[in-house]
Formats: C-alpha cells, structure tokens, sequence
C-alpha cells in the first residue's frame, strides 16, 4: 500500500481569535504517507511548528472515526475535502499526489463564529436543538418498546435521517450558508415515527423560528448541502421539512 | 488529607432480586420545592452524563453541565457501534434479568458486585422503553417489532442497534433530553469547559474548579453534589480506540482529592480493531464485535503464509475460536478472543505486512445470506456471483457504515477480502471506586458511567458499556442522589469567594503556569507516545512482575522528564489545545504508574488482567480466589506513595467457578 511518501503545500487560515483579522500562511509538509489521515498530516505539521517555537495550528476533532461531527474544514474549498460521503478526519492523504498545493479554512458563515484558526463555533446548532428538536417524554414515562410497531421502511427512513453528525459541512457547503439540511434531518426523523406525531406542528415551527434567529440563510434547491454531506443526508428532507412547515403554518 | 476512608459498599439488606425494588421504595425523597434549590454539576455529557442531566432537571433540580467538547453531541459514546443489551427476551430465547447478571458476573470473570449487576440487568429493560420513546430509530423487523443480535460471551440475542451506529443514536436520544431541559432553563450548558479540580469543603464535595477553554479562563462553580460522568482513561496506552480528548483528568483530580480508585489495573483490550499502519498513527479504529456474529476469524495454518487470503483453501486455514472454544466459537468474550489472537501472532502465524493481523471474514456469512435471499426471490440454481451479490447487499445493511470506515482507513474493499484486525486498548473497567449509590468516598462526589468502576468486574461484555451509561443515568442516580440530597435542604449555595474555591484555583492557576514556563523542547505528544508505549509493552494485554516493576521506575523517569523538557507554546488565556493535551498527560503520567502498582499487586490472571505467572495448562487466565476475591481500592497520600484499600466480594448468588467457554 505504501508507494512512497509525499511533500505537500498548505496554505492554512490563522486568525487569533474571534476579533482579530486572518491571514493564510504558508507550510510545508513533508514525508507525508499516503496512509495517514487529513488530521495526522496536520498533526504533523504542528509538531514541526512546535519544535520551531511557533504556534500550532488549532483545529477541532475528537472521535478521528466520522462519528463525532467536531472536525470541520474545507480543504480545497470544499467541506471536508474531495471524497464524497467522509469527514476530514476519513480523509486520508492517498487522496492527495505529491507537489500538490493545499489549501485549508475554516467554516464560512455568520452563524458559525471563529474561535481560533480552523476552530469555529458551532453552539447555534444546540440552541436550534433545544427549540424543538426532541420527543417531550421524561424518564420514567415509556410502555414496553414493543407496543409501538414502527414499519421497518419508515424506521429506515427515519434512521437515515438521524445519521447526520451535526457537522456543520451543509452550512458551508451552501451559498447562503442555510441550515435547512440539518434542521430537516431532526424534523424528518421525528415526523416519521409515530412517537412525534404529538410535538409534530410545534417542532417545525419552532425549529424554524430558532434557525431563522441564528442568522441561517434559506435553502434555494441549489444541492450542495446533500453533495457535501459526509453522511449523505438527502435534500428530500428539506423537501419534506418545507411540507411539515406549510402544513403546521396553516393549521 | 488521608484520614482513614471507609469501604462500605452500602448494599441494601434483603434478598438480591428485591434489593433494588425495596431500596426505591424506602430511599428518602426530597420534596419539589427543595429540588428547586439544590444545585447539581454534571461533568461529562456522554450516555451517563446527558441521561443523568436531563432526568435530575426534569425532577426539578438545578443542574449545570460541563463538556469540553463544543457541543454535549460529540460526547465519545457516540463512536459505540455494535448496540446495547437488555433483558426483554424478544426473541423467545430463553433470556432473563437473572441470565443478563448470570452472563455479566462471569463475562466479568467474578470481579464484580452482585448487587449492582443484578440491579443493571433489571433496569436493561426500562432503557429500550424509554430510547424508543424519545424516538431512537432501532432496527426493527418487517413486522414492525424490535430486531435483535448476538454479542460475545452470551448464548441468547438480547442486543438492540441502530445499524453500526447505535452509541449515536443512544447519545443523540440523551442529548436531545438535554436539550429539551437546556431550553427550558433547567440546564445550563457549559460547552468547551473543563474541569480541573473539585472542590472539598469539610469533607463533603462542593463544587468544581473549571477552565473555559476559549477564553483560558478558570471559573468556580458551586454544586450541592458533583457528578463525574467523564468516561475511561484508555488513553493513557496513547493508542486507543478512544476519541482524541478523552482523558482520566476528572477522576484524578478527585482522586488526589481522596477519592479511591479502584481496579486501575482492569484495562479492556478489544480483538477486532484496525492494525496499527504506521508511526504516524493518532488513534485506532474498532471494527464492531457485531461482526463476529457474521464473520469468521483464521489464520493460515502454516507460518508464514504469505499467500492472498483468497488464495489459502479452505482446509489450509485455521479458525482459531472455534477449534479452542467450540460452544461459543467467534463469540467468545473479548479478553479471550484478544489473548488468542496475540497468541497466534506471537507463534508466527500473523498475517498482513507486520504480521500482527489476523482475518474477520465475511465470505461463509455472505453466501449464506445470498442463498436465502435467493430463495426468496424464487430464483432457481443461482450463480456463485448472484448469490454473493445477494449476500452483499444483505451485510451492507447490517454494517455498511462499518466496512466503509475500514475501507477508508485500510485503502482495502473487505467486500472483497478478509479483514485485517487485531486487539487495541477499548474501555477500563477500572475507575472511581463508589457505593451502590453510585457515590465515591467523598460525600457529594458521584461517579457514573464508564468513570466508576462498579458493574464489569475485570473484563466488560460487549454492548453493556452503553447499557451501564444509561442505567446509571436515567434509572440509577435519580433515586441514588436523593439519599444524599435529603439531607442537604438545609445547605445553602456556598458562595464561591469562599476560602477553599479561592485556595483551589490559586493552586489549579499555579499547575498551568509551571506547564507553561517549562519552555522544554519536546511536545507533548513525545511524551504521551512514550509513556502509551511503556504501558502497552509492559501493561498490556500480558503483564509479569519483571516487567511491571522496570515499567514504574520508566514511568517515574519519563514523569520527571515531562515537568523538566516539555513546550507548550502559545499563550493560557487563550484557546490553546497543546495546553490541555499538556494537562491530560501530565495525570496519565501518575495514573499509569498506579496501574502498574495495581497490576503488580494483583497476583493472578482475571479478566482482561493476564499475569503470564498465572495461567492455566492451556494458556486460560487463572484466577487466585482465596486472596484476590476484592477490589482494590487505592488511596493517594502524595507523590508515588498509594495505600490500599480491600472491598471483599461476595459471592451469595452465583457459584463462582473457573470461567469456561468451550
């Protein structure tokens, strides 16, 4: 598998924090193997700026295994990179060639504020969350799993609607930096499954009312959102998100 | 600071299927409108943690949850994929509250409190009710019921999932719990917060010093109870399937604060990961155990074989579980299937290009699924080809989002060929030692979840991580604290100018200036390489005296080498994740040193603990009963010096035999 390592140039967004101005800068990465992740070459990279006494380059990510939704960048302009359906930190460098020239971001959107270089704050998702995205049942109050029988296309359904990872990458894929893949994702799920029914009405609106407040733009059927995803979320959702909408506004 | 502590296991009296229906109906309450004014702080915002924020607020209590993570969803239960057991018996097989606890104080090998067990297993059932209520999407059935499979170390399917991803769908259910309470006000969420002291005020635990991890600053948060959900410390081995973030920093703060720590030593290798690739490598990936219900593991009979996979016939492979363990064959629990693989590797017969590999492999599986898919559609004398694409299309529903990450990170199609796998530090059943109550020895101070160490004795059955997170969480402290809370109506919030907030933050401050003024030349990942390398060599998945005792001594060295040679650069009032890596590892360095400790006073091969002095004619781990039946129970009294504390496990319920799975 190992055909030869690789020299690379990034060309890496620094900003301070939230108020200063950004810049690129220029870094080599070298003895890259086609083995590692997107991640592991940055790691790289830092430990090479570190040896150097500069500062690394700060990114988030925690799980390295496209579950946890915390890695966020474009590399090349786009969400997560040039392979459909990964986060960055699946990316892995056999993606890349050796001389290319890389260039790496973080999200671009009013909703999500930098923090420091690559490293945004994504906190507008929890509060769209807390406006609606739930069933409002406490501990305690369920029957037996089995007394609601949920036909298996619908639970599949559902179930593809709830991989989304809450990333981010539908915002920044998106010329009006709309969240309507995420909040559709939450709504589609639950409007699905006969246990949402009850919240059904409510939970649309709210969660619309919440997304619009963030500063979200709206969706013009443009696509990006569903290419981008790494978890292929499908932009039917937002189609079924606009029905539930429509549906609860004229009740 | 040391005065003696007391182990008392607070077990209810009674018989052990009544302990825990007596206990709720006895426990003392505290009314609604006292609810109102105690304060609860929840560290961690994984199963334990969301699950145990969201039912104290909808109880009424104040509650604050910290994570360090940007949003509670990141939490590190979301990576559990294979699914979460419960006693429902669904599938008519023959399971039952007592075969869930029978199963899990034997997978344990005998380390574990009867009492908590048995009170897990009959909550299982409540957890399924209450995630499919908040709209889990299981896998279900065409009839529309609950679908279920088999995990290691039992012999019924009790295990529910959500594809491979069924930790996400847990948390995400919890998180939305929490979220609900967030809205309403009944939360506060501290997002990209740590903690990194608690705060003790005359013996009882009253809050929390935290770090605000974006602006560096140190805040004070007071708490009438704390509790510590903040997951295992598998990443002192570096290596692990554990997120990046994932630290012991919580429960080590408590334990120099007097906490117990108990069993460090009970570390989880689990047998189905990805190779290591290369030096570069920043973490290790699981492969599902679900896949042993549908994949075979071999070798090549002879060593050496450098043959493809595909080329090596069928009688020239050898498949290893099943010749040794013929009753649960690729079932077996994960510390035997991981010894068994090192074992083959060690004589010779690894495969892939370091040799440290054996195959999981999908081609009988996937036939037998085609050929009934096949019989399904009607189709008479299929192709080799149509049955296999049949089958294919089958596994990929059952873990399509699995073989995809393996094809990711391996460049490799494992529709194709085997995968390559091998065993990689997973989860500790080690951790905070607390009472049935879930309380450590400081009164106030809770543990949860993978933190404690109360349920899995010294190895863990698969899928009873996520079960444990969410019956302490949603079943367990909502009754458990109020034993404690009752008889604190009377506290009033403790203002946090107060002298022991002020001393602990001045001391918290003082830690992150030395760590910033060393100005050392290595980074700290040199550091945490070493130390993950020392304890993966030496306290491992085999351990011996010789080896134990070098690894302290290498431990202590290297310890003295961090605090005099590392760099953190940048600046502490600022984001700066080098300084908190720097934090984390600089506890990994004291805690790995009591695991080797651990491990060198337990003289006996248990569980996931294999002392190569111990073990059977046939290679099986030995256990020493008459003299290791206890917890150990370690108490800090300052640098490198441990006492030990024995809680001795009774057995009243189960005869405890040599574990057997042939």
């Amino acid at each position: 598998m190992s055909n030869g390592t690789m020299n690379l140039t990034l060309k890496v967004w620094r900003q301070n924090n939230a108020t200063e101005r950004g810049r690129f800068e220029t870094y080599n990465a070298q003895n890259i193997s086609p083995d590692m992740s997107f991640l592991e070459m940055i790691d790289v990279v830092n430990e090479h700026l570190i040896q150097e006494g500069k500062d690394p380059i700060a990114f988030d990510h925690d799980c390295r295994e496209g579950i946890c939704g915390m890695c966020s960048m474009y590399i090349n302009g786009r969400p997560h990179g040039p392979k459909q359906g990964v986060t960055t930190c699946q990316l892995h460098m056999r993606s890349f060639k050796n001389g290319d020239t890389i260039v790496v971001e973080p999200w671009r959107s009013a909703a999500f504020p930098v923090i420091k270089d690559l490293a945004v704050n994504r906190s507008s998702f929890d509060r769209i969350m807390s406006a609606g995205g739930f069933i409002s049942v406490n501990t305690g109050n369920a029957k037996d799993a089995n007394t609601i029988l949920i036909p298996k296309d619908d639970a599949d359904l559902a179930f593809d609607a709830a991989a989304c990872i809450g990333c981010g990458a539908c915002v920044a894929a998106c010329k009006n930096a709309s969240a309507m893949l995420f909040v559709s994702a939450k709504v589609s799920q639950l409007a699905l499954l006969p246990q949402g029914q009850v919240e059904r009405q409510a939970r649309v609106l709210n969660m619309v009312k919440q997304m619009d407040a963030e500063g979200f733009g709206n969706c013009t059927n443009t696509g990006a959102c569903e290419a981008e995803c790494p978890k292929g979320i499908s932009i039917e959702n937002i189609a079924r998100m606009n029905r539930e909408y429509l549906k609860a506004s004229m009740d | 600071m040391s005065s003696t502590p007391r182990i008392d296991s607070k077990i209810p009296t009674g018989p052990l299927e009544q302990k825990w229906t007596m206990y709720r109906s006895t426990v003392p309450l505290v009314n609604p409108a006292n609810k109102r004014n105690l304060e609860v702080i929840v560290v961690g915002s994984g199963l334990a943690g969301s699950s145990a924020a969201a039912s104290l607020a909808e109880m009424g209590y104040k509650v604050k949850v910290l994570c360090f993570q940007d949003s509670p969803r990141r939490a590190h239960s979301i990576a559990a994929q294979g699914g979460i057991n419960a006693a429902k018996n669904y599938q008519n097989d023959g399971d039952s509250v007592y075969r869930l606890f029978y199963d899990t104080i034997k997978g344990g090998d005998y380390r574990a409190r009867e009492a908590n067990v048995y009170r897990l297993a009959e909550v299982s059932t409540h957890i399924i009710d209450q995630c499919v209520a908040q709209g889990v999407p299981f896998a279900r059935e065409y009839g529309g019921t609950l679908s279920n499979r088999s995990f290691g170390g039992t012999q019924v399917q009790r295990t529910f999932y959500a594809a491979g991803q069924t930790g996400q769908q847990l948390l995400l259910g919890a998180y939305s719990a929490l979220q609900r309470q967030v809205g309403m006000g009944s939360v506060q969420l501290l997002a990209r917060h740590e903690l990194l002291d608690v705060v003790v005020i005359d013996g009882k635990c009253r809050g929390i010093i935290a770090r605000n991890l974006i602006s560096g600053a140190l805040e004070r948060h007071f708490g009438h109870a704390v509790l510590l959900c903040t997951g295992g410390y598998g990443n002192v081995f570096y290596l692990s399937t554990n997120a990046m973030g994932s630290n012991v920093t919580a429960a080590w703060k408590a334990h120099k604060k007097g906490a117990l720590f108990a069993n460090p030593c009970f570390t989880q290798i689990h047998p189905t990961c990805i190779p290591v690739s290369g030096d570069h490598q920043s973490k290790l990936t699981l492969m599902s155990e679900s896949l042993r219900n549908d994949g075979r593991i071999w070798v090549p009979k002879a060593k050496g074989d450098s043959r493809k996979p595909n080329d090596i016939p069928e009688d020239e492979r050898d498949y290893y579980l099943e010749r040794r363990y013929p009753a649960f064959g690729n079932l077996v629990p994960r510390d035997v299937a991981s010894r068994a693989a090192k074992e083959r590797c060690d004589a010779g017969f690894g495969v892939g290009a370091s040799k440290m590999a054996v195959y999981l492999d999908f081609a009988a599986n996937t036939e037998r699924y085609g050929r009934v898919e096949a019989n399904k559609l009607g189709l008479q004398n299929p192709s080799k080809s149509d049955v296999m694409r049949l089958g294919r299309a089958v596994v990929k529903e059952k873990y399509g989002n699995l073989f995809d990450m393996y094809k990711q990170i391996t460049g490799e199609d494992p529709y194709e060929v085997p995968m390559r796998i091998y065993p990689a530090v997973h989860y500790t059943m080690g951790g905070l030692w607390v009472d049935y109550n879930l309380m450590t020895n400081i009164p106030g101070l809770y543990a949860l979840g993978e933190a404690n160490f109360s349920d899995h004795g010294a190895n863990r059955l698969g899928a009873s991580a996520l079960m444990q997170g969410l019956a302490d969480g949603y079943f367990v402290i909502p009754y458990t604290i109020g034993a404690y809370l009752s008889g604190e109506i009377k506290t009033k919030a403790i203002a946090t100018d107060h002298d022991a907030f002020v001393k602990a933050e001045a001391q918290v401050q003082e830690r992150i200036q030395k760590l910033m003024s060393i100005k050392g030349k290595r980074s700290v990942d040199y550091f945490h390489k070493r130390l993950g390398k020392i304890m993966w060599d030496e306290c491992g998945m085999a351990r011996n005296k010789t080896g134990l005792t070098s690894a302290i001594e290498a431990i202590k060295a290297l310890r003295a080498e961090f605090w005099s040679d590392v760099r953190i650069p940048g600046d502490a009032m600022n984001f700066n994740p080098e300084l908190e890596k720097a934090g984390r590892v600089a506890d990994f360095l004291e805690l790995g040193e009591l695991m080797c400790i651990d491990a060198l006073n337990r003289e006996e091969s248990c569980g996931g603990h294999f002392r190569e002095e111990y073990q059977t004619e046939e290679g099986e781990a030995l256990r020493q009963d008459e003299t290791f039946s206890y917890v150990a129970a370690w108490e800090y009294n300052g640098d490198s010096a441990y006492t030990l504390y024995k809680e001795e496990l009774q057995y009243e319920n189960i005869k405890i035999a040599q574990r057997s799975y042939k």
